[in-house]
Order: C-alpha cells, then sequence, then structure tokens
C-alpha cells in the first residue's frame, strides 16, 4: 500500500485549499515536510497558519487538494484516520488536557484504549516521560492544581506518549503568562534536538530564529515565503514578509 | 360552615400521601424511560447522518411545542384505536407512555446541550491523539457532559412532578387526583391548598438538592 521510505517527505502537502463558507483561508499551499526537519510556520493573524497546521492531521477537512503523511493520502477514503493521527502528535494552544483525569491518566489513556498497551507499561512510560519535564510528583493530581505552563508540558508528553513521528504545534505558549513561556519553549526545543520533526507555529520570532531549520511565512491564505531562518528573517524578499516582521521584531 | 384546611388533611391525610407516592412514582418513571429514549433520540440529533438528524429534531420540536394535555388525550383516545398491536395497554399505560415520550424530547435536549457544552478541544485533543471517535466520546465527552447534565436531569424531575398532574385529569392516581376523590365529600378549596403545599414542599426541598449536586459536580473541575 505504502512505499514510504524515509528520504521521502513524511508530510506532502499538494494544492491545499480550505474554505470556511463563503471565505477562503487557504488558497494553493503545497509544502514537503522531511523526517527530523524543524519547521516553524510564522504571518499575521486571519493568515491561515493555524488552519494549515490543522489540516496536516485533518481537524479540518481540506477542501480541495492532497495531505500526505508518510505516502498515505490522509483524505482518502480507505485511510485509517485514527491510526494516522497515532503518529502525529498535536498540542493546541489552549492545552485541552482532559480535565476529569488525573494527570497520569490524561497519558496513558489513548496508549492503552487505541494501542492496548497494558496498564503498567503505560504507567511506567508515563511516569518516565512526566520525569523529563518536571512533573513527576503531579502525577496524581488533576490539572485543575496546574499551572498553564505545566498543562502543556502535559499536553506534550501526552502527545509523545503515542510514539508519534511528527509534532505539530499549533501556538503551542500564545495562553501563557509570560513568565511560563520558557519552561515550555525548553521542553520544545529539547524534543526538536532530540530529532524529533516538529512543524510549529508560534509568534516567538527569536524561538523560531533559534529552532528553524526552515521558517515558513503564510500570508493571505499562501506561502508568501520561505527558506532558512536567515534567509527569513535577516533578508527577506517578499514586501509583505518585511512588513510583518517590522512589526513584530 | 365549611371545615379547615387542617382539618381536611388530618381527616383524609392517607389519601394526599398515596397521591404523592402516585406523582412521585409516575414522574420518576416519565423521567427514568425518558431518559433512556431521550440519549438516543439525543444521539441521533448529533448524528452528522441528516435523515436521523432530522427525525429527531422533528420528535423534539413537535413534542415539545404542543401541550402535555393534548398529547395526553391523543394517547388515551387515539393510540389504542390507531396502533392495535398497543391495544394490550390499559388506559392508564397509555398516559404514562405519553408522560415518558414527553419527558423524553426534553431530557434530549438536556443530553444534547450537555454535551455540546463541552469544549471542542477536548474533542480535538482526543482525536488528534489517535482516539476513536466511540472512545472519544465515552471516556473523554460523556463523563465531562455528565455534569452538565444530572442537575438539569433533576431539574426535570422537579418540572415532571408538576406536569403529572395532568394525569389526574385521566384518573390517574396521583396528587391532584385526590381532589376529585375528595369532591364527593363537599369539600371545594380546601384539598388545592393542601395540594399545592405538598407541590411547593417537594419542588423545594428537591430544587434544594439539585442545588448541592450543582455545586458539588462544579468544585471537580
Amino acid at each position: 500500500m505504502t512505499d514510504y521510505t524515509s528520504d521521502q517527505p513524511i508530510i506532502e502537502v499538494d494544492d491545499l485549499h480550505k474554505d470556511f463558507g463563503d471565505l477562503a483561508v487557504l488558497k494553493g499551499i503545497s509544502e514537503k515536510i522531511y523526517k527530523g526537519e524543524v519547521v516553524t510556520i510564522i504571518g499575521p493573524s486571519g493568515g491561515g497558519k493555524s488552519t494549515f497546521l490543522r489540516c496536516l492531521n485533518l481537524l479540518e477537512t481540506p477542501t480541495s487538494g492532497r495531505v500526505c503523511f508518510e505516502g498515505t493520502e490522509l483524505s482518502a477514503a480507505s485511510t485509517d484516520l485514527d491510526a494516522h493521527r497515532q503518529k502525529i502528535g498535536m498540542v493546541f494552544q489552549q492545552f485541552n488536557v482532559f480535565p476529569h483525569l488525573t494527570v497520569l491518566n490524561n497519558i496513558t489513556i489513548t496508549p492503552m484504549l487505541e494501542k492496548g498497551v497494558s496498564k503498567a507499561d503505560a504507567e511506567k512510560e508515563a511516569m518516565a516521560l512526566l520525569d523529563q519535564v518536571g512533573l513527576k510528583d503531579k502525577a496524581q493530581e488533576y490539572p485543575r492544581k496546574l499551572s498553564g505552563g505545566q498543562k502543556q508540558r502535559l499536553a506534550i508528553v501526552r502527545a509523545l506518549a503515542m510514539h508519534p513521528d511528527v509534532m505539530l504545534f499549533d501556538e503551542p505558549t500564545s495562553a501563557l503568562d509570560p513568565e511560563m513561556v520558557k519552561e515550555v519553549l525548553v521542553v520544545i526545543q529539547q524534543l526538536a534536538e532530540s530529532g524529533m520533526t516538529c512543524v510549529i507555529v508560534t509568534h516567538e520570532m527569536g524561538f523560531a530564529r533559534n529552532i528553524s531549520d526552515r521558517v515558513i511565512f503564510i500570508d493571505g491564505g499562501i506561502i508568501a515565503e520561505e527558506g532558512t531562518p536567515e534567509a527569513v528573517f535577516d533578508h527577506p524578499q517578499n514586501p509583505r514578509t518585511k512588513e510583518f516582521l517590522s512589526k513584530v521584531l | 360552615m365549611s371545615a379547615s384546611i387542617w382539618q381536611v388533611f388530618s381527616e383524609n391525610w392517607l389519601i394526599f400521601i398515596q397521591g404523592l407516592v402516585g406523582t412521585l412514582k409516575f414522574a420518576f418513571i416519565a423521567v427514568f424511560f425518558g431518559t433512556i429514549l431521550g440519549t438516543l433520540i439525543a444521539f441521533m440529533h448529533l448524528s452528522k447522518a441528516r435523515i436521523p438528524s432530522s427525525i429527531a429534531a422533528v420528535y423534539v420540536n413537535v413534542l415539545r411545542g404542543t401541550p402535555l394535555l393534548v398529547q395526553m388525550y391523543i394517547a388515551y383516545f387515539f393510540i389504542p384505536m390507531a396502533i392495535p398491536v398497543l391495544s394490550f395497554m390499559s388506559k392508564e399505560q397509555c398516559v404514562i407512555l405519553s408522560l415518558i415520550l414527553n419527558s423524553s424530547a426534553y431530557v434530549s435536549e438536556i443530553i444534547r446541550g450537555g454535551i455540546n457544552a463541552v469544549d471542542r478541544g477536548q474533542t480535538e485533543a482526543a482525536r488528534s491523539l489517535g482516539m476513536s471517535a466511540r472512545h472519544c466520546m465515552q471516556k473523554i465527552i460523556l463523563p465531562q457532559a455528565v455534569k452538565n447534565i444530572l442537575p438539569a436531569l433533576g431539574n426535570e424531575y422537579i418540572s415532571m412532578i408538576k406536569e403529572t398532574s395532568l394525569a389526574g385529569t385521566f384518573a390517574l392516581y396521583e396528587l391532584m387526583f385526590t381532589r376529585t376523590l375528595l369532591a364527593n365529600k363537599f369539600y371545594t378549596y380546601q384539598p388545592l391548598f393542601i395540594i399545592a403545599a405538598i407541590y411547593l414542599l417537594c419542588t423545594l426541598v428537591l430544587s434544594h438538592l439539585v442545588h448541592k449536586m450543582e455545586v458539588r459536580l462544579s468544585v471537580s473541575d
């Protein structure tokens, strides 16, 4: 079925369009993301960054165009979307931790339900992951006792417990109090350095510059510019990129 | 000289208590089976498939948009005649059926509302982890929706306690029917005040309990 090899793009997007009613949000985006790459997506609000990211795991159904993950077209009717989504971790702006489950169960529930992992194995791995992000002592707490930064770190390891091949971050620090931004960015950075393929929508320009292999500037539903962080931040070619950067830097 | 209200109550208290038991019983039956049926209707309504969703919408609109008393008359006279399979049902059962159907429409909206009130991000998080739609509903959405649903179901039970008074019209032995029972003793207004007081006492006590439940459920958020 799939003849995916690791030198092919892990995510391949071809002429992606997304309309919400009469509003065309994405107007033809094509992009290839390779294994191990760290790609950040920047651009003005309402330009389509988040919609693009949400199309990558089909949280938004594309109006037209193709989204392929590891060689499989996700929107094809025959695709087992749940199985593929297990390999695409996603972290949300609003954390979306499960408030009715303990920190530990937030992590273990999906591996146990969908992958048949035993409770003991799931908990062992969850504890190791919590330890990595400094939340081990919170394992038995409910999320309401956590700060925003702690919730977001929980959301990240919850996704990692599914052993994804790629991680999508949708403005992971935008809902955080300023003093909690760093603790989350550090976790993402460690993840990126460990070789995880990451696609990150962010407004943290300094972070984007440091962490990225590639920066994509999305504006008006298209990729207006892309390149290395140096190229995009220091030598932007597109006037819209220049204008945007002059406002945020 | 007419008897005092207290006199009427002390001489006939057993009749009123039996009436109250009937009221509580019919209201419970209506809400209990109404919840089972209403859950089904709610999931049809929430379904992305257009036909079941439309059927559920029509069902809810018709039952909520017409008076319960009219529904009871229809159940009483028309159902046994029009649906021969159901002719085994007694008149009393027909009236109870109309209570259940009426309640199911309201309960389905309570359940639908409770589910819709759970933040969309919860579904997105669960589905993005690769959780199936069914597991997401069972393990993530419903446990959170229950907190919204339970107090509202309590309120539905309180409403039903009042609604069942209409069933007295069809000689079902509930609280309102005690008035008919006592009318042959030439009491005109006294039973009405007793009946009203008992209804009020019940709804106040139950409202208080529902409120306590609401507070407890919200603490665990």
